[in-house]
């Protein structure tokens, strides 16, 4: 996911939002679900097993069965497949991830997983550094199942070496009450009811992206002139006092607390805000257009043939509508497989109307994704938003 | 020989941890401030051209930031001063038999996360805390005021998260004072006031010393208060450095400004020891 947070792994792990809507929000529920998915690493006894799937993903990102302690899709997998999983909720941060494997890659040494979880401009990166491995396409059947929105991305326009896990959108989330007219454009965000209590992302693909998207431009070939103007943008609203803070997933606190009533947010967080407080917030994309983006599973440069076959095969069995719908019902955000939803209306009929997980063609229309930068244009832009956002 | 050898030996392990975790990473890190990127390379890539102008760019972007920090470190350390010397004072001379349960009182938020404990100020300070509609109705702050993401917000935070590195150590000196040197200071006809500034205050520099440095260091380099309680507009140089390290992936900036940092809080530290006068501290 798109976070990019300032702090360390264990304030992560409190202020990390991508909390069930099962555990509470954000907050110390979130330490409590942290804590118990700690607990249970590993998908029944496979860790010890010689030849288990080492997965890396986000924390509370796959469905888990407190009661049991398991993650029944991957149990599910193991059954009908013997292959085990060694599942590690231990990507919490894309920079920190890479910055922990980066010199084993650099070495050709295991880095310890055959999945990892990297959002898209990291996943970009990876592919750049040849760090990643293309699929052998017979094993991952169901690849065909991906979204079209998110099927040809610049930096693997085949989706030869990646397949995204959830997708996230990016857009306007409010406080009801101070905005009961909703917010639709960027005059409704900086409409004088929010002044000074505006929150924007640290990412800066969907802060400087929605922005950009309402000033007309478009994402897939933004230069540096357009981005450079959407931060010069942002800078002011800073500046004027409009905007208090930008953050990542802590925006969701301040959301509950009242410190925010209006923020460019993620579909996921809000989904469980709108979800946990009756009523009280609200998400939608832009009229202007929101941005969309993903994590995405990918097999490092380093791991053998064998896993490498058991990887794609755990790859394509979460790209199995029934499966994916399965993962959906748990966690909130867009899900990449077609036909989850028709599967979803067996399992939560609810749920398969959600705009947040199954957006529909008009809201997917309205989403862009951010272009791949150069390793040149990642350094500079993100300087410039960075300074913008006071470091 | 061996007797000439036992103290080496014994010394052996903290020289090695030192060099392993202190004297190590520093040489990496001053290797690292005057690196530039690599032609070409990807993001992260930098080699060594020992351009020491990185410094120079570093301090000149990050002037403000710099200057905060130190100015919020300082207001933090006086405050936590201010107020943990009475507390200090309390404990050691008033408490009696609550001594050692109030020093545990004192000690109690260590129990629990630092971050655990800047979260919750900014729920106290938060618009629907008891703090801010408190004042509101009271009319000492406006109606359109918030506590949090101000500087405010950071100062509190840091003073609040510092006050046991500065009360242990006045508690630990205020403690050693003889009572019956203050006895003396009163038959010697001092009132409270002079018993207090040419007696207890002495004494008690030691433990003034060691607490302001204990206070003001950390909070020099601190950036989860202002990143969790401030704004855009109260960041501090520790949070330009993470960001220029995880972020914009800008080693060497990030490298030059930490040993700016580390220069500007020596020679601080420096002259704040010559003119407290207790040199035995260095």
């Amino acid at each position: 996911m798109a976070k990019k947070h300032s702090l360390s792994p264990e304030a992560r792990s409190i202020i990390n939002s991508r909390v069930s809507r099962r555990a509470v929000l954000a907050g110390i529920g979130g330490v409590g679900a942290a804590g118990a998915l700690a607990a249970c690493g590993s998908s029944g006894d496979s860790a010890s097993s010689g030849n288990a799937v080492r997965w890396g993903n986000w924390p509370l990102y796959l469905d888990f069965d407190s009661d049991k302690k398991t993650y029944p899709t991957l149990d599910k997998f193991t059954a009908s497949t013997g292959i085990d999983v060694n599942y590690l909720e231990d990507y919490n941060d894309n920079d920190e991830f890479f910055g922990k494997v980066q010199a084993q890659l650099k070495l050709k040494q295991d880095i310890g997983y055959d999945i990892v979880c990297p959002t898209d401009w990291m996943a970009a990166r990876w592919i750049r550094l040849g760090y990643s491995q293309k699929f052998d396409a017979a094993n991952i059947p169901n690849k065909v199942n991906i979204l079209d929105a998110l099927a040809t991305p610049s930096y693997d326009a085949k989706r030869e070496q990646t397949l995204t896990w959830q997708g996230i959108m990016g857009g306007f989330g409010w406080n009801t009450a101070k905005n009961p007219k909703g917010v639709h454009t960027l005059d409704d965000l900086f409409a004088p009811q929010n002044k000074g209590k505006i929150i924007v992302l640290t990412e800066m693909r969907d802060t400087i992206g929605v922005i950009l998207r309402a000033q007309g431009v478009d994402l897939s070939t933004v230069t540096e002139d357009q981005f450079m103007n959407g931060v010069d943008f942002m800078a002011k609203k800073i500046a004027d006092g409009w905007i208090r803070g930008v953050k990542g997933n802590e925006y969701a606190q301040d959301l509950t607390s009242g410190d925010a009533t209006a923020v460019i947010g993620w579909s996921g967080d809000m989904f469980i805000l709108a979800s946990e407080n009756a009523g009280k917030f609200d998400f939608a994309i832009p009229e202007s257009g929101g941005t969309l983006s993903g994590d995405n599973m990918m097999i490092p440069s380093t791991v053998t043939a064998e896993a490498k076959a058991n990887a794609e095969k755990l790859i394509n069995w979460y790209y199995d509508p029934a499966i994916a719908a399965e993962v959906a019902a748990y966690v909130n955000y867009l899900t990449p497989v077609k036909g989850a939803q028709a599967e979803m209306e067996k399992i939560n009929p609810d749920l398969a109307k959600s705009e947040y997980i199954f957006p529909s063609d008009a809201t997917l229309k309205n989403l862009s994704v951010f272009r791949a930068l150069t390793p040149a244009e990642e350094t500079k832009w993100s300087e410039a938003f960075q300074k913008a956002s006071g470091n | 020989m061996g007797k000439i050898r036992t103290p080496y030996l014994l010394l052996l392990p903290g020289f090695g941890f030192l060099f392993t975790f202190f004297i190590l990473p520093i040489l990496n890190l001053a290797q690292t401030s005057t690196q530039t990127p690599v032609g070409g390379g990807d993001t992260g890539q930098y080699e060594q051209t020992f351009r020491f102008q990185n410094y120079i760019d570093a301090f000149v972007d990050n002037k403000e930031q710099f200057a905060r920090s130190f100015i919020y470190a300082i207001i933090a350390t006086i405050l936590a001063l201010m107020i943990s010397y009475p507390l200090a004072y309390a404990i050691a001379f008033k408490a009696g038999k609550y001594k050692n349960f109030l020093l545990v009182l004192v000690v109690a938020p260590f129990f629990t996360s630092f971050l655990l404990r800047t979260v919750a100020w900014k729920q106290i300070l938060g618009e629907e805390g008891f703090v801010v509609p408190t004042l509101r109705s009271l009319g000492i702050i406006s109606q359109s005021t918030t506590l949090t993401s101000t500087s405010f917000a950071v100062v509190m935070g840091m003073t609040y998260n510092f006050l046991p590195f500065m009360t242990l150590p006045l508690y630990a000196s205020i403690d050693r004072i003889d009572p019956r040197t203050l006895e003396a200071s009163g038959d010697l006809y001092a009132n409270a006031f002079t018993t207090f500034r040419k007696v207890t205050l002495p004494l008690s520099m030691p433990g003034v010393v060691a607490g302001t440095l204990l206070t003001f260091i950390p909070a020099a380099g601190d950036y989860v208060n202002a990143s969790i309680l401030g704004s855009p507009n109260t960041k501090m140089i520790g949070n330009v450095i993470e960001s220029r390290y995880f972020k914009i992936v800008d080693y060497p900036t990030a490298a030059a400004l930490s040993f700016t940092l580390m220069a500007a809080i020596l020679i601080l530290v420096t002259i704040y020891i010559r003119k407290a006068g207790t040199e035995e501290l260095v």
